[in-house]
Formats: C-alpha cells, sequence, structure tokens
C-alpha cells in the first residue's frame, strides 16, 4: 500500500486512470496523487481549465480527459511531481511517456536511458524523445521517453546517469 | 540606553518574514531580529517546491520564496532588519535584551511577535552519539546551503514531510539513500514525497526503528528492527545496513522559550509537537500585546507558518490603529486561509491542537 511503502496499488491507478477509449485516441495527463493534500497549482497550469479540485484544494485533482490534449504543461508545475502524460498513440507498437525529472546530468535527446517503474525497478533501456526545461524558477525538466506500449503504465522514473547513446 | 519601537519581530523565517512585512504594509515601523547572519529561515535551504494555492505561493521553489520575500523586507523602508542578533531575554516590565555585536541592547517594543520557529527533535537507541549522526536539518544545510556534499551512504529516520524531503534531496547531491526507516506503521509525509522517492529506488521501511548505530570513532552502519503494534522491538527481525550517516527526522518541537520567560500561558498539546503559549484567533498569547506566528505556537507546514505571520502582522497593525478597515479585512483573510489549508485530513492534527489551545484559553479566563 502507498501508505507504507510509496508504492500506488493497482487500485490507487484505476482511479485515476483513463478509459481504454481515450487513450487510444491520444496524448492524456495522468494525475497520480491519491491524497487529499492541500495543494492545487496543477488546476492554474492547465490553459483549457481540464484539471479541477472539487470542492477546494483539499481534493485530489479530476482531469476532464475531453478537454485534457495532454500538452504535459501541468507535469512540471506539480509540487508533488505526480503527473504524468501518456501517448499510446505515438506508434504501432511504442507509446510516448512524459515524466518530471529533478536530477543531474540531464539526458540528451536521443539518448537511452534506463527506464524505471513504481518500485524503482529498472524496465528496460528506452529512446529520449524530448527534453524540456521548466526554466529558471521552476527547474523541472520533463522527458519523454518511447517505451514499448506494454510498459507504458510501469515507466515512471528514469535511472541518473550512466545514459547510453541509441 | 533602552530604545523604543514600534513592534518588534523575533525570528526571520517564514512567518518573521511575512508578520513584518503585514505589519509594515499597514505602515507600522518593524524592527525585525534574526540570530542568523541572514534572514529566511529554513527556507534558505528548502529547494523543493511548495504545496498550498498561489496565496502562499504554492509551486514556487521554498529558497525562491525565501529570496523573495528577505529582498521585499530589507528594501521596505518601514522595516530595520537586525541580522546576527539573538534575543536573550524578554522581562516583565516589556524590555527585550537582544546580543548584537558583542553589546546588549535593550528595546522597548508596543508590540512583539514572538517567531522563533522550531528545533529538531533527538532519538535515543545506543551510541547515538557517533559522529556522523545527524538531524535530518544539518544535513540540508551542508548540502543545500554550504554546498557540501554532506555523506555517501545514508540512513534516513523519519518519513514525515522532512525525512522524505530531504531523502530526495540527498539523492539530488549525488548521496546514496540506502533505506528509509520510520517507526509508525504508515508514511506520515506526503504521499507523493513518498512515491518519488520509491519510484528512485529508495525502500521505504515502515513499523521499523533504529536498535543501535556502531561504528569505530564514526559511524560505520545501523542496525535496525521491526517494532510490533505496541512499538516494542521485535526480537529476531535486526538487519544490519552499514552507511557513514544516519539521518535523524524525526519530528520537531517549538522553539518557545521566550514565550515562558515572558509568563505566557503556556500548556503541552501533544498535537502541536511541545509546549506552546496559548494564543486567540489574532495569535496573540495571555500576554498583552505579546503573539506568536509560525512553528513555535505548533510545528506545521512553512505554507501555513506564512499566513500565521501575516496574520499576527495585520493584527498588531490593528491594534496599533493602522489603516484599521484594511488591516482588519487582510487579517480576516489570513485566518480564512489557515481554515482552508488545514481543513483537509492531513489538517486534522493541528486542528485537534487548535481546539485544545482554545479550550485551555476558555479554561483560563
Amino acid at each position: 500500500m502507498i501508505i507504507q511503502d510509496g508504492i500506488p496499488t493497482k487500485e490507487d491507478l484505476a482511479a485515476v486512470m483513463p478509459s481504454a477509449e481515450r487513450l487510444a485516441k491520444g496524448p492524456v495527463a495522468i494525475t497520480e496523487c491519491f491524497q487529499n493534500i492541500a495543494c492545487n497549482p496543477c488546476t492554474k497550469a492547465c490553459v483549457k481549465h481540464a484539471i479541477s479540485m472539487e470542492p477546494d484544494m483539499n481534493a485530489t485533482p479530476k482531469v476532464d480527459t475531453d478537454v485534457c490534449n495532454g500538452c504535459g504543461a501541468c507535469i512540471a508545475r506539480c509540487p508533488g511531481l505526480a503527473i504524468f502524460v501518456v501517448d499510446m498513440t505515438y506508434s504501432e507498437k511504442t507509446a510516448l511517456v512524459k515524466i518530471p525529472f529533478e536530477f543531474i546530468p540531464v539526458p540528451e535527446e536521443g539518448k537511452l536511458v534506463c527506464g524505471l517503474n513504481r518500485a524503482g525497478e529498472e524496465q528496460g533501456w528506452f529512446r529520449v524523445v524530448k527534453v524540456v526545461s521548466g526554466g529558471k524558477k521552476n527547474m523541472t525538466y520533463v522527458i519523454s521517453l518511447e517505451v514499448p506500449k506494454e510498459l507504458a503504465m510501469e515507466v515512471r522514473n528514469i535511472r541518473v546517469g550512466g545514459y547510453r547513446n541509441g | 540606553m533602552i530604545r523604543d519601537v514600534e513592534v518588534m519581530v523575533i525570528g526571520g523565517g517564514p512567518a518573521g518574514l511575512c508578520a513584518a512585512q503585514a505589519a509594515a504594509s499597514a505602515g507600522t515601523h518593524v524592527l525585525l531580529c534574526e540570530r542568523d547572519y541572514v534572514p529566511g529561515g529554513q527556507l534558505v535551504k528548502q529547494t523543493h517546491k511548495f504545496f498550498g494555492s498561489e496565496r502562499q505561493y504554492a509551486g514556487d521553489r521554498g529558497i525562491f520564496i525565501g529570496k523573495k520575500l528577505v529582498q521585499e523586507v530589507m528594501e521596505d523602508p518601514n522595516i530595520e532588519v537586525l541580522t546576527e542578533a539573538t534575543v536573550l531575554g524578554m522581562y516583565e516590565d516589556g524590555i527585550v535584551t537582544v546580543l548584537k555585536d558583542e553589546k546588549h541592547l535593550k528595546f522597548r517594543p508596543k508590540k512583539t511577535i514572538v517567531a522563533t520557529g522550531a528545533a529538531e527533535k533527538f532519538l535515543t537507541f545506543p551510541n547515538n552519539d557517533l559522529p556522523g549522526i545527524y538531524g535530518a536539518g544539518a544535513v540540508q544545510t551542508l548540502m543545500n546551503v554550504a554546498g557540501v556534499k554532506p555523506a555517501e551512504r545514508v540512513v534516513m529516520v523519519g518519513a514525515g514531510n522532512i525525512g522524505l524531503i530531504v531523502s530526495y534531496q540527498l539523492l539530488q547531491a549525488g548521496v546514496n539513500v540506502v533505506s528509509l526507516v520510520e517507526a509508525a506503521p504508515k508514511i506520515g509525509g506526503f504521499l507523493v514525497h513518498a512515491a518519488k522517492l520509491r519510484r528512485a529506488g529508495v525502500p521505504i521501511r515502515t513499523g521499523y526503528t533504529v536498535k543501535e548505530a556502531y561504528g569505530n570513532g564514526k559511524l560505520e552502519g545501523v542496525v535496525i528492527c521491526q517494532l510490533d503494534e505496541k512499538w516494542q522491538q521485535i526480537p529476531g527481525t535486526e538487519e544490519d545496513i552499514p552507511c557513514d550517516t544516519l539521518c535523524l527526522a524525526v519530528g520537531l518541537t517549538p522553539l518557545s522559550e521566550l514565550c515562558w520567560q515572558a509568563g505566557c500561558h503556556m500548556e503541552f498539546i501533544r498535537e502541536l509537537s511541545g509546549h506552546v503559549p496559548i494564543t486567540d484567533e489574532n495569535l496573540m498569547t495571555s500576554v498583552d500585546g505579546l503573539y506568536a506566528a509560525g512553528d513555535v505556537s505548533g510545528i506545521e507546514e512553512a505554507s501555513s507558518a506564512m499566513v500565521e505571520g501575516r496574520l499576527a502582522g495585520y493584527a498588531v497593525a490593528v491594534s496599533l490603529g493602522y489603516d484599521v478597515e484594511k488591516s482588519q479585512a487582510e487579517a480576516d483573510a489570513a485566518r480564512a486561509e489557515l481554515k482552508e489549508l488545514r481543513s483537509g485530513p492531513m489538517g486534522g492534527k493541528i486542528r485537534a491542537g487548535l481546539e485544545k489551545v482554545a479550550q485551555k484559553r476558555g479554561d483560563a479566563v
């Protein structure tokens, strides 16, 4: 259980997972935020107002997946680094996973990185498609990784350093 | 020589800075005393992003919030800042004494806001005096203020927000955090912090404690063991973890000595993590004109400390007759913000503590 070991359960994840139909349509944000804490920057991050909290900022975020286009602007804005974007339409066999990243060295685009799951276990080596800096003040990078579709809901981090040429 | 001051703020952390700023914005003249060489309090090392809402600078990193507040306070013509100025005592005739440049200064403030913050608690176990055993705050200062890599292999004790956040920052500094142990059966801090630590590969062991530390002249490892539901060590569950540093993040306790000395009505309130001054809805203690804001009146997040500071600052402005209508409205707004910040499940403990404060205040009247 996440409250004991920090790893969200299948049930936790099922509650925030977009529908299969929505995932088949293209990129969408997934908020892996399971606790009622007083926090709401994600609701301000989205220009399309796709993320809401009711009745107040102590609620967990809800993504309107009809409005969300998976732009990922919310990823670096979440103080808990709990928002990810998954694009199951990236290619026939692969999905694109966007993750927040706050370590150095920052991997370069085109390199291979070792992907980790929510327990920090290695999932394989994946190509870095894009690296976006959050800027001088935000400082959180968003890394886009190309992963096999079956690992799109597993890979949520990368191992720091030791990046390989692809 | 005794110098008269209008408002004295003791402590330049998040609560003190916001208190000074609020009181000064209404027109009062503020003297802020900070014992460190630079104001900012714990904000100067908080490299993570803050939670809360825009009003509490949510999404901004603590270091930048600190820089912004310090700069605004330093530039404010109504605020005078004394750094490396330690407040030594508060006396019954209202005199506050301060040590500054090896001189013993005396002030007579009309109103005083105590924002002295908190100190880290320690843990009892064999060999807990070995070099290499630190409070998490010290390690965070070494890393994030002094730029020193404090360790190679760390065991962290405590899964509250400080333990979780400092563990993450150790990873960012390139330190191996080999284990995080927490005596309680549950993670006490934000689960988003725990999750990002876990997916970076740090095992979080709830229901575990440090049985003993060992090492020849310096820490070489710790033995952890499991606890039963009565918090008793379970024999046979010991595990030996080699490490060069053990970090203790086992809670904070209010630094309320000045309030004791000033003669404030003090009570031990478990939910607020120690002895705290009993305050009213304006954060005034039982001593007329003496206010307490931030962790000194109960351990909470820095976001709440900033809002409490603002509340105390505006309340002081009202009591001194400065811009009364606006200051009153600002104080009311701060109260509403605090209510919202504390209204969720994570605010349960602080709400229970504040209920006890209200009760003790009622008993005393």
